[in-house]
């Protein structure tokens, strides 16, 4: 009987009594539960579900309303007079369209340049020691507790002096630098699995350090540049605060983000136009993020956990 | 429309010569700092150092600087009134002032704004420590919440079950949409008359709650709101701890006859601990230093829902006391380290790093 007990698997053990094994499996990962305790998991998940999404679909539901309707206390998903009106609205009435290529430039940019600072910069903290490594590496973490908003006065009086208040530059170079520290860790945590000696090959067969870097190391980290480029593009595409603060009375150069908030104002509420936009805004975003949300918590974790 | 075609090209233009005139940076800095280190200095990290530089000088230029200035800018009395050239504000804050009503030359004049922050309301009414409290709840609770209910789901998701993916997918949406949108969304279900939860309530025979006007449910609402935006990232970072733990322990536990509990607690939390730690100190960090949800959902503006971080922007930008809000930044930045570093010492959090 014990060296039965000993073979791994899920060989039941005879002298246990059955319900505190059941128990058991309930807190245990992994293997098979009961009919009964599935069901049981599936109306639990289920139901948070339904509280998780309900308010997204609510979203939906009032953009589909039509204009005189918006304000109901029907809870249908569907109302029964759909109409995209709200959607040809907002494309036609507001300046939506502008607000997103704004968004669309300044997030590209943003990108293109937090990708090329970081890249370089974690190819540093991956393959050397040098004084001041380690502090830097705890800095950049630190940088991660200042508040936006502390940093907003300074930035803002800061912009109004060197006259970058209302351009894309200031918000571009201000969201591509607020983003390199953690694309730094992420990429450094990649850079880590890459073997040295795939650089040292390079080295004898001739090639500089930068070199191997440019023709070994970023062609085998394409997809974690990747992961920061999408990391750096959803940071600079969800922001609100920057771009509250340099673009605020700049309305042709707006973002999305400060077009839609100016439609649910305390007096001025577009409810359908605001949720229609919702609707345009989020679905490409979802689809970045559902795409990279395994590699970026990876990212977070190799970070955290190896190093 | 119009605007539109009249802006495509000045906005291309101007983000191309941004990218190109950073590129150009880069190249300049990194010769630069190469020459320095490597031809004047004779330095044995050069090369590390070197590639460093861009990044570190974006962020001094960018986050250091302004830092600085800010420290700076906290001994001033600058305001509205008193605003741009160095000539039209002055460092020394009671200047200008009748000597003889001066009582404490350090508190009154030399940090007179640190000590504003404590002796004076932050806002019209309401002073620093009530503020600081509310903080202090708002992320104890919330963080709490996010971690017990991320454990939960987790917990669920990590058995065999058909149907992950779709309930992962489902689960994690909060986290994917842009933020602003899900707090204004979230603002707009909080309206008396016509917001689902009201509704759902009132069908239920429970009377409509005032979201908006009344401190207590404005706070709760806050509460609500976030809770429902920060389980997604504490779900899925526990499930990827808990997706990591071999089998074979609780094989191992279950011949020794270890109760479900004592499983919990001997096995998973032990062995998530390397995941959960960082992710409960980022997680505190970003709620403490939350501005979208406190500062949306209060929408009536009632001091009794801000937190530091909507105090500070309100002060700042509502208020106009820039001296005294630089002040004010720093005393927030300071309870967050102080706050992360007793974390890290006492969880051994960092060690792992490196």
């Amino acid at each position: 009987m014990a060296d039965v007990a000993k073979v791994p698997g899920p060989t039941p053990v005879s002298n246990r009594p059955i319900q505190a094994s059941r128990l058991r499996r309930f807190f245990r990962a992994g293997r098979g539960d009961s009919q009964f305790k599935r069901l049981i998991i599936h109306l639990v998940l289920i139901g948070c579900c339904v509280v998780t999404v309900y308010p997204l679909l609510r979203v939906l539901s009032v953009s589909l309303r039509p204009g005189d309707r918006l304000l109901s206390t029907s809870l249908a998903i569907i109302p029964p007079d759909a109409t995209l009106q709200n959607y040809i609205d907002l494309i036609t009435k507001q300046d939506f369209l502008l607000w997103l290529w704004n968004a669309l430039v300044i997030t590209v940019a943003t990108s293109i340049i937090g990708v090329i600072l970081a890249s370089i910069g974690a190819y540093a903290f991956s393959r050397w020691r040098f004084p001041g490594r380690n502090g830097g590496l705890i800095f950049l973490l630190a940088t991660q507790m200042i508040p936006a908003s502390m940093l907003m006065v300074p930035i803002y009086i800061l912009a109004v002096q060197f006259d970058l208040i209302a351009t894309y530059r200031g918000l571009i170079v201000a969201y591509a630098v607020t983003a390199i520290p953690f694309s730094i860790w992420v990429l450094k945590g990649y850079y880590d699995t890459i073997p040295p000696d795939l650089e040292e090959a390079a080295l004898i067969d001739g090639a500089s350090q930068m070199g191997a870097f440019y023709r070994v190391i970023l062609p085998l980290s394409t997809p974690s540049l990747a992961i920061v480029f999408l990391f750096n593009f959803t940071a600079a595409w969800n922001d609100y605060l920057f771009a509250r603060v340099i673009l605020a009375n700049a309305e042709p150069i707006w973002t999305w983000a400060l077009g839609l908030r100016t439609l649910q104002d305390q007096f001025r509420t577009l409810w359908g136009q605001f949720s229609a936009g919702s609707i345009l805004v989020t679905i490409p975003v979802v689809i970045l993020f559902l795409y990279s949300s395994k590699y970026l918590i990876s990212g977070l974790t190799i970070g955290a956990v190896k190093g | 429309m119009q605007q539109l075609f009249a802006q495509i090209l000045p906005s291309l233009k101007e983000a191309g010569w941004t990218i190109l005139f950073v590129v150009l940076a880069i190249i300049v800095i990194e010769v630069v700092a190469y020459v320095l280190l490597a031809k004047v200095l004779k330095s044995p990290h050069a090369l590390p150092l070197m590639l460093l530089a861009p990044a570190a000088a974006g962020i001094v230029a960018l986050i250091i600087y302004p830092l600085i200035w800010e420290l700076n800018l906290s001994f001033t009395n600058m305001s509205l009134r008193h605003f741009g050239d160095k000539a039209e504000y002055t460092w020394v804050v009671c200047q200008g002032v009748d000597p003889s009503t001066i009582g404490n030359w350090i508190t009154d004049c030399l940090i007179k704004n640190y000590a504003d922050v404590f002796r004076l309301p932050v806002l019209k009414q309401v002073n620093f420590f009530p503020v600081f409290f509310r903080t202090a709840l708002w992320t104890f609770a919330n963080v709490s919440l996010h971690v017990t209910g991320g454990m939960a789901l987790a917990l669920l998701l990590n058995r065999p079950l058909r149907g992950r993916g779709i309930y992962r997918a489902l689960l994690i949406l909060p986290w994917a949409i842009p933020q602003i949108i899900a707090v204004l969304a979230w603002r707009g279900e909080f309206h008396y008359e016509y917001g689902y939860i009201n509704i759902l309530l009132t069908r239920f025979g429970l009377s409509a709650v005032e979201w908006k006007s009344s401190p207590v449910w404005n706070f709760v609402a806050m509460i609500i709101t976030n809770v429902w935006l920060g389980i997604p990232f504490m779900m899925v970072v526990i499930l990827g701890g808990l997706q990591s733990i071999s089998q074979e322990f609780y094989e191992a536990a279950e011949m020794d006859g270890a109760t479900p509990y004592q499983q919990f607690r001997e096995i998973t939390l032990p062995l998530i601990r390397p995941v959960l730690a960082p992710a409960i100190v980022l997680g505190t960090i970003w709620t403490f230093n939350n501005f979208n949800v406190p500062y949306f959902i209060n929408q009536n503006e009632l001091e009794t829902s801000d937190i530091l971080v909507t105090a500070l922007f309100r002060a700042a930008f509502e208020y106009n006391r820039y001296g005294f809000s630089a002040a004010f930044a720093f005393v927030i930045f300071v309870v967050l380290l102080l706050y992360s570093v007793a974390f890290i010492r006492f969880t051994g959090g960092l060690e792992e790093i490196r």
